[in-house]
């Protein structure tokens, strides 16, 4: 199963559970504030997925390392490895 | 007089690492990254050879190769050019058919993959006989130098986008710096289809798709120091298709 069929897969699960609530299709007499409470529910959702999306996002963003010290390590060893490289005759 | 024996640990002598390195136009870089191939692999005692594949560079790349091979010999740097630029994804198929290695180590020779981290990866290799052993940027010590916020942000928020969707068992999918198992590499590459950076993606996940196992070691990607490399428009859409793609197919 592709990726994508499994995103479809799961989504008209949830869709069809949530018609079931919202619709009471399957006329099981559910108290009101099912109903209530599942209507709402995909909008729900959807905005605290992005929320998390754009919290995740955002703090592996501010912490995303600088490696600053691999830096200067190796312009130093480039430094080291061009006089080695001179010494043994190579041309550059 | 007892037997002699040497104090020296033993390596096992089977495993033989075969170094791919793909130039264009590295003239300023191929010296620098073989010598610190041959500090890095020659000190932890590896039996290891380096495969330069060029693609006919205009700025005399290959020349620079031949005269590295006189230095260090024959044996431990190979020359497999090609005439023409042909691309990332055949150079590999090129170089992987003249490998004579049992594991197969794949890196940028712009520097940008530093070889100190390639013992750590052997090492890595061995603890879980993973048949993959991918460098990642995005975990424990793992991280950039040169980045700019842009494209910081960029590249965690398609990191974040290609974990949601693909699920791929690995937190760098478009990092290049890999050590594989000859036999993986080679069903791997006849699967992918892609080029560019869609095509070390798709390594990634058709290995998770073929059951492979895969390792990770966190790595210091430090941008090119010569030459520049390129994340403009251009790459946005091309990763954004080439996930998509594998979205839909895999
Ligand atoms: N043989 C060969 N090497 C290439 C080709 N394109 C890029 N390279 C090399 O592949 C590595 C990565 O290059 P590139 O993708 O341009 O760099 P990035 O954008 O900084 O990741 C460097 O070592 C280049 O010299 C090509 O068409 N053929």
């Amino acid at each position: 199963m592709t990726k994508l069929m499994q995103w479809l897969f799961g989504a008209s699960l949830l869709g069809g559970l949530w018609a079931l609530v919202s619709f009471d299709l399957l006329d099981l007499n559910l108290p009101h504030t099912y109903r209530e409470v599942a209507w709402p529910m995909p909008l729900y959702l959807l905005v605290s997925f992005g929320c998390f999306s754009l919290a995740t996002v955002g703090y592996r963003v501010a912490t995303f390392n600088d490696c600053d010290a691999a830096a200067k390590e190796l312009q130093e060893q480039i430094r080291e490895a061009r006089e080695d490289l001179r010494r043994r005759g190579l041309k550059m | 007089m007892a037997s002699r024996k040497t104090t020296q640990p033993k390596r096992d002598t089977e495993d033989k690492y075969s170094i791919l390195l793909p130039t264009y136009n590295e003239r300023e870089n191929l010296p620098l990254i073989v010598w610190l191939l041959v500090k890095y692999l020659g000190e932890s005692g590896f039996n290891y050879e380096i495969i330069v594949i060029d693609d006919g560079s205009p700025d005399g790349t290959l020349e620079v190769a031949e005269q590295l091979q006189k230095i260090y010999g024959g044996d431990k740097i190979l020359l497999r050019p090609r005439e023409k630029k042909l691309g990332l994804g055949t150079a590999y198929i090129h170089g992987m058919k003249h490998a004579t290695g049992n594991f197969i180590i794949i890196m940028d020779a712009d520097l940008s993959h530093h070889p100190k981290f390639i013992p750590e990866f052997i090492q890595k290799q061995k603890e879980g006989n993973y048949d993959v052993v991918s460098g990642t940027r995005y975990r424990g010590d793992g991280g950039v130098y040169g980045w700019d916020l842009r494209r910081k942000l960029i590249s965690r928020g398609a990191n974040f986008l290609t974990q949601v969707l693909l699920r791929p068992g690995a937190s760098d999918l478009t990092g290049s710096f890999r050590l594989y198992k000859k036999s993986a590499l080679e069903s791997l590459v006849e699967r992918c289809v892609s080029k560019g950076y869609v095509f070390q993606m798709e390594m990634i996940v058709r290995a998770r798709q073929l059951n492979f196992t895969i390792g990770e070691v966190p790595i210091s990607f430090v941008d090119r120091v010569y030459g520049e490399s390129k994340l403009g428009g251009n790459e946005i859409v091309s990763f954004a298709k080439g996930l998509l793609m594998l979205f839909a197919t895999t």
